[in-house]
């Protein structure tokens, strides 16, 4: 098979790309590409990854323009002639080469409340939650995130607004707001209220495009926004 | 800075005043396509509007939401495209919803009262 000419972003936040030439092979995934550069080209070349299998959530570039999780990207799907534009995701410092500093994304999550908080000591049986709950589904919608940075990476308003908790807090908070056996509902609507929160999205629907788990960050911030509002209006927040 | 309960309570306002201008605009439009269509001359439309408590409600209601609206709007937009935010910005985004709520006003009188606008 042919070779792809794929172009790697090198270096710090002031880097560039550089060129490389990689055989074409069948079901090749972009990160296959990266991990060929390493191994034969250049081992300086830093990158992340751990599973390989869409679990992780380590692996998030941005491929030819796109955030996408490498691992289960196919060269097929995204270089139809062969040509490839690897870069570390946007809207987070870049540390060295394809790897970024995602400190400020998981702080957000912090910032969100994104920890669960319950009343249950150990001595207490397990709390039953009815699956076809109305809650329940909404948790079920969001609960499979993997932290990949994908959302975050292809958010406007991240780049616009460097305070924005983000589309994967958002959605984390969206998860435990209703989940019934959490106590801290009004200090996490309060948490995700207002400029930086809920209400700075433009529901531009970017995260919920590319979500590698097909999730929807956007439908989980509408949720917070009315859940927010109705608490404001009730004077809990 | 406005507090973040401040800041819920200004998306509330520029969202309910969406929905009020989504009304008033589609009904200004069709009167105006109206108006035009019929052939009716600025002195004839005065002369309808004029004394029109019911012409006057509904434009002083227009220009409320536009006073709520715009200055929401334009807040956000400031903030996100020059990354300024604070209270200089909300003073100035202020302002604006002020002069546009006097200068609407000041229209919506005029051609209801017979006043120069």
């Amino acid at each position: 098979m042919e070779n792809i000419q794929v172009r790697i972003w090198r270096g710090d936040e002031a880097g560039g790309f550089q060129d490389f030439e990689v055989p074409r092979q069948e079901s090749q995934t972009v990160l296959d590409v990266v991990t060929y550069v390493q191994r034969k080209c250049d081992p300086s070349l830093a990158y992340r990854f751990a599973c390989r299998v869409g679990v992780c959530g380590s692996c998030a570039m941005t491929v030819n323009g796109v955030s996408r999780w490498t691992c289960r990207t196919h060269v097929s799907k995204v270089a139809a002639d062969n040509k490839l534009e690897i870069a570390p995701l946007r809207n987070l410092p870049v540390i060295k080469d394809l790897v970024t500093d995602m400190q400020e994304f998981f702080d957000k999550w912090a910032r969100a409340r994104g920890s669960f908080t319950g009343s249950a000591t150990r001595k207490d049986g397990f709390a039953r939650v009815e699956p076809q709950s109305k809650e329940r589904k909404r948790v079920d919608a969001g609960i499979e995130c993997i932290g990949c940075g994908v959302c975050y990476s292809a958010c406007d308003v991240v780049t616009w607004n460097k305070d924005y908790l983000g589309p994967a807090a958002l959605n984390r908070a969206w998860t435990l707001v209703n989940d019934v056996r959490d106590t801290a509902r009004t200090e996490r609507l309060a948490a995700v209220a207002g400029d930086a929160g809920c209400h700075a999205c433009h529901t531009h629907l970017n995260c919920t495009e590319r979500c590698p788990k097909a999730l929807s960050p956007t439908a989980g911030i509408a949720g917070l926004k009315r859940a927010v509002l109705s608490a404001t209006l009730a004077g809990e927040i | 800075m406005t507090s973040p309960r401040t800041q819920v309570l200004l998306w509330g306002a520029q969202r309910i005043s969406a929905m009020v201008l989504a009304v008033c605009v589609i009904v200004h439009l069709i009167t105006m396509i109206y108006a035009v269509r019929s052939g009716l001359s600025a002195a004839e439309i005065l002369g309808r509007t004029q004394g029109s408590a019911g012409w006057f409600a509904f434009y002083t209601l227009f220009v409320a939401a536009v006073a709520v609206h715009a200055p929401i709007g334009l807040r956000t937009i400031i903030s996100e495209m020059l990354n300024w935010r604070g209270r200089g910005l909300d003073l100035l985004t202020g302002v604006i919803g002020l002069a546009l709520a006097l200068w609407g006003m000041r229209a919506v009188i005029g051609v209801f009262s017979g006043g120069g606008a």
